[in-house]
């Protein structure tokens, strides 16, 4: 079924009117050389019930997990139902990005919603309207860094996301920069003594999460200073965009530019995308931020309405002087981030409380099991680290009951061999911590 | 319309969350007071407020199944209800990205089959589907040229673009470290070959060609172009946003296209969102595979793996593995059309182009005055001399008619620009009703200009003063 409403009789009288004969006339411009003689060899077609059928079956070849107790960059949170219909209007789905912002009143309002919505959360005075996922957004704000301080030297925390400090390196070494990883300290924090000897007049920005990759908050009264010693900019992620809720924001301990990915906002873990990145800055960025922003203006009766604005640093009017190549982004996972934030209000300080007390009592459970340790006493959120005698064995032994188990901290920091990264949200029940704890404790 | 701050009374609620069946702790003892934030400035309503606020924004709204969105160079076609369905597949939304690959086997065979058929589709040796959208695909490109280079031994620090080409590109190639050189349109509106003769020297990494180009026109001299690229060391880059036109006509592989990078959320029917996401797969000759970023799917021995070890690799792009809803979509159209449904796609996007250009081409001046593909560029100069009306004022008055406006000013090389796309699921009916409407309003600029120029008079709002929200930017609710 390919969609195409024509009939033969249409097909005739549009030839008639263009002035060719056949449909292939329309193709000249091909060289006949490499025109395909037949069609391209794909898997046959399916009729809408047949296709339906076998994306079904494919899905099914997965495993719908028991539970989830992986954290480590996506998180299972619940979304309320209100998400997907608000979403699923057609209005916005099949919309492209707002260039008429006559008939797009809808998606501007709520991207300037959504915009204002994020500045509160992240304690900055500027959002842009979404960027691909937190890495790149990371990545982005590294070279913002670079292109506002004319520095060269990008300092990454080994506490931010492995993945993320590799899409950092991925853009650094496009633009030449030198990426120099900072170690943490015993607490799991960054070492702000090897920071400050790191930190230099070539440094353009200073990379950490908060909380971070072992689910540690970050110390940013220690960090703050360092960074800004020799003008270089503090640059703070976050992987669980819950964790606004309960905890001071990086723009309130002084960060200059805030990212971090916003899938816990009412996006499904969705095998890791689409999400979105969430990136704030404070007021001096707002001519170079990257991203679309949508910027609330009057129309000519003086009435309130909304554009796209600021244009001038964007690719489509500046060319290879943009501040970025980006142009689509996330509208739509922004849209279900707006509506999930809309939804909870106040309520996602009791969310993000949940959340702490779930990974307690699954961290207290598993901790208190033969051979199983705390490498880190520093306070965190719903993430933590802990030691056990074998944890692809524990892995698989979850794995066995249909559970995903933890992240397997020694293939990104080898001195933790016997490390393991858990998350406990809101989805998880007592009962379920308690068989996850059972069957690991079962483990021999 | 009011914000849906002002909308906000203290005490409202449109959530619960669960009591919990674990014990609370005192955060202010566990995470520490000075950790903990004071408020959180979130609007308060009901579930019924969110509900109307949010139905009443999608009113003001224009989407493809409102009416004809002829967006060009965005391919707005009709997007089929089953591929949001198969997206909406618990079995795939359910799935965390580093759950076991036991039990991730369907999301990659899918991804797998995916990537096969986009090789086979275009001729090229491998696909990575990393990228988020078309625009971190052409980036992914770039930094593949780069590594390819680098690994040579030879430094090249140029790269050459079309003028006609997507803004995109040039900011691609520099955020990739690369100085741009754009390199002229010939009068018939393809690459200028004496230009790109001079310019294609052993300082260029290569050309990025828009095929069909902006102008909505195939390159007739690709050949000598490729050879002219190749000659020289260089590596053909092809922006592949416009593949709806040669679908099953021809492969850029073939063709001697060394990288492609396409835009599933518009030749594949992926919705756009409102502005994403997308998804910007790049496909590979043989050469450059080494370079494509990891992890990729290897299938040993019937299990599929995601493999990391390629030492050549330009890294990562994104965490995890590209925007996977976004390939469900796209992998169902693919199944639902096949090879046959694909070519008739684009036979019937460029009949439809082709008409519009016939029908409307003795009002508006065209150009460049050939067959085009999948869609065309008509110039608003005519109305601009005759009665000072522009093309964005044309684009408004169409607002009125219930069609969404063409793309404006753009391609940068055609002055009052009017690139119209109709593809191929509209109907000649909708074609017909549309060319009427632009033929109305061609002679209504010569009968009543100042009333093209008020337009649009039906939308919510009237035309919004861009200069102020530059000149006095407020793009976050403070309150006042």
């Amino acid at each position: 079924m390919d969609y195409t409403p024509h009939t033969p009789d249409d097909i005739a009288a549009m030839l008639k009117a263009i002035g060719v004969s056949r449909l292939d006339d329309l193709f000249q411009d091909i060289p006949e050389t490499y025109r395909l003689s037949g069609l391209p060899d794909l898997p046959p077609v399916l009729s809408e019930q047949e296709a339906w059928r076998h994306v079904l079956d494919l899905s099914a070849q997965n495993t719908f997990p028991a539970m989830t107790l992986m954290g480590a960059g996506a998180y299972h949170h619940y979304i309320p139902a209100v998400v997907g219909h608000m979403i699923g209007r057609s209005e916005f789905y099949t919309a492209y990005t707002p260039y008429q912002a006559e008939i797009s009143q809808g998606i501007l309002q709520a991207i300037y919603e959504y915009q204002t919505m994020i500045a509160r959360l992240t304690g900055l005075p500027v959002a842009n309207a979404s960027m691909y996922d937190g890495a790149s957004a990371m990545a982005e704000g590294a070279v913002l860094a670079g292109k506002t301080t004319n520095r060269d030297r990008i300092l990454i925390s080994r506490t931010v996301h492995p993945e993320y400090r590799r899409v950092v390196a991925t853009y650094c070494a496009a633009n030449s920069y030198t990426l120099t990883e900072i170690p943490y300290d015993a607490a799991g924090r960054v070492d702000t003594e090897e920071l400050m000897t790191a930190v230099d007049d070539r440094t353009a920005a200073v990379c950490v999460q908060s909380p971070n990759f072992f689910g540690i908050i970050e110390d940013f009264r220690a960090i703050e200073p360092v960074a800004h010693s020799t003008g270089a900019l503090l640059i703070a992620g976050f992987t669980d965009a819950t964790s606004l809720g309960l905890l001071k924001p990086a723009g309130a301990w002084g960060a200059d530019i805030v990212c971090g990915e916003g899938q816990s906002f009412g996006n499904p873990m969705n095998y890791g995308g689409p999400y979105l990145g969430i990136f704030a800055a404070t007021d001096k960025f707002l001519r170079k931020i990257p991203g679309r922003l949508s910027g609330m203006t009057v129309d000519l009766d003086g009435n309130r309405g909304f554009v796209l604005t600021l244009q001038a640093r964007e690719q489509h009017i500046r060319r290879e002087k943009a501040t970025s190549n980006i142009c689509t982004n996330e509208a739509l996972c922004a849209l279900a981030a707006s509506v999930y934030l809309v939804s909870l209000g106040k309520n996602l300080r009791n969310l993000a409380e949940l959340n702490v007390y779930k990974a307690l009592y699954l961290k207290e459970k598993l901790a208190a099991l033969p051979g199983w340790e705390a490498p880190f006493t520093s306070p965190g959120y719903n993430e933590f680290v802990l030691t056990c005698p074998d944890p692809g064995r524990v892995n698989a032994a979850w794995q066995d009951a249909g559970i995903v188990g933890g992240y397997v901290l020694s293939k990104d920091y080898p001195e933790l061999p016997k490390g393991l990264l858990l998350c406990g949200t809101e989805m998880l029940s007592k009962n379920d911590i308690d068989r996850a704890a059972a069957i690991a404790a079962a483990v021999r | 319309m009011d914000l849906i701050f002002e909308k906000s009374r203290p005490g409202r609620r449109a959530s619960e969350i669960p009591a919990g069946d674990v014990s609370p702790v005192a955060l202010s003892e566990v995470i520490g007071e000075a950790f903990l934030r004071e408020d959180i400035d979130l609007p308060e309503v009901s579930e019924l407020d969110l509900v109307r606020h949010y139905t009443a924004l999608s009113r003001r709204n224009f989407g493809v199944d409102l009416g004809f969105y002829p967006l060009g160079s965005c391919t707005m076609k009709y997007n089929p209800k089953i591929t949001e369905e198969s997206a909406k597949l618990p079995g795939f939304t359910g799935l965390h990205p580093y759950a076991p690959e036991a039990f991730s086997q369907g999301n990659l065979a899918l991804m797998d089959e995916l990537r096969r058929m986009l090789c086979e589709l275009f001729g090229m040796a491998d696909f990575t589907l990393q990228p988020s959208a078309g625009a971190q695909g052409e980036l992914t490109g770039i930094m593949i040229c780069r590594k390819y280079f680098e690994t040579k031994g030879e430094k090249r620090s140029r790269i050459l673009i079309p003028d006609a080409a997507h803004g995109t590109n040039p900011a691609s190639g520099a955020l990739c470290g690369f100085e741009t050189v754009t390199i002229p349109s010939s009068t018939e509106g393809g690459v200028d070959l004496t230009a790109l003769e001079s310019a294609m020297t052993e300082e260029v990494a290569g050309l990025m060609l828009t095929n069909p180009n902006t102008l909505g026109l195939f390159e007739k001299n690709i050949a000598d172009v490729a050879r002219i690229v190749h000659e020289r060391g260089g590596l053909l880059y092809c922006d592949g946003a416009n593949a709806n036109a040669f679908l099953g006509h021809t492969r850029p592989g073939d063709i001697g296209f060394d990288l492609i990078q396409l835009n599933l959320h518009k030749t594949f029917s992926t919705p756009h969102g409102g502005g994403g996401p997308g998804s910007g797969p790049v496909g590979v000759g043989a050469k450059l595979v080494p370079f494509l970023p990891v992890p990729r799917i290897v299938k040993i021995e019937n299990r599929y793996t995601l493999a990391e070890n390629f030492p050549d690799t330009i890294g990562r792009v994104k965490a995890f593995y590209g925007n996977f809803n976004v390939m469900v979509k796209a992998y169902t159209y693919l199944r639902l059309l096949g090879a046959a449904g694909l070519k008739r796609t684009s036979d019937m996007a460029v009949l439809n182009a082709n008409y519009i250009k016939a029908r409307l081409a003795p009002y508006f001046d065209l150009p460049y005055d050939r067959t085009c593909m999948h869609e065309c560029v008509f110039s608003g100069n005519r109305q601009v001399k005759s009665h000072g009306v522009h093309t964005l004022d044309i684009a408004k008055r169409l607002v009125d008619y219930g069609f969404h406006p063409p793309t404006i000013y753009f391609p940068l090389i055609v002055p009052e620009a009017i690139m119209i796309e109709p593809t191929e699921t509209e109907s000649k009916e909708t074609l017909d009703a549309f060319c009427d409407v632009m033929i109305a309003i061609a002679n209504e600029v010569e009968e009543n200009p100042e009333r093209v120029k008020g337009a649009p008079y039906t939308t919510p709002v009237r035309r919004l003063d861009d200069v102020l929200a530059a000149r006095k930017p407020n793009v976050c609710w403070t309150g006042k």
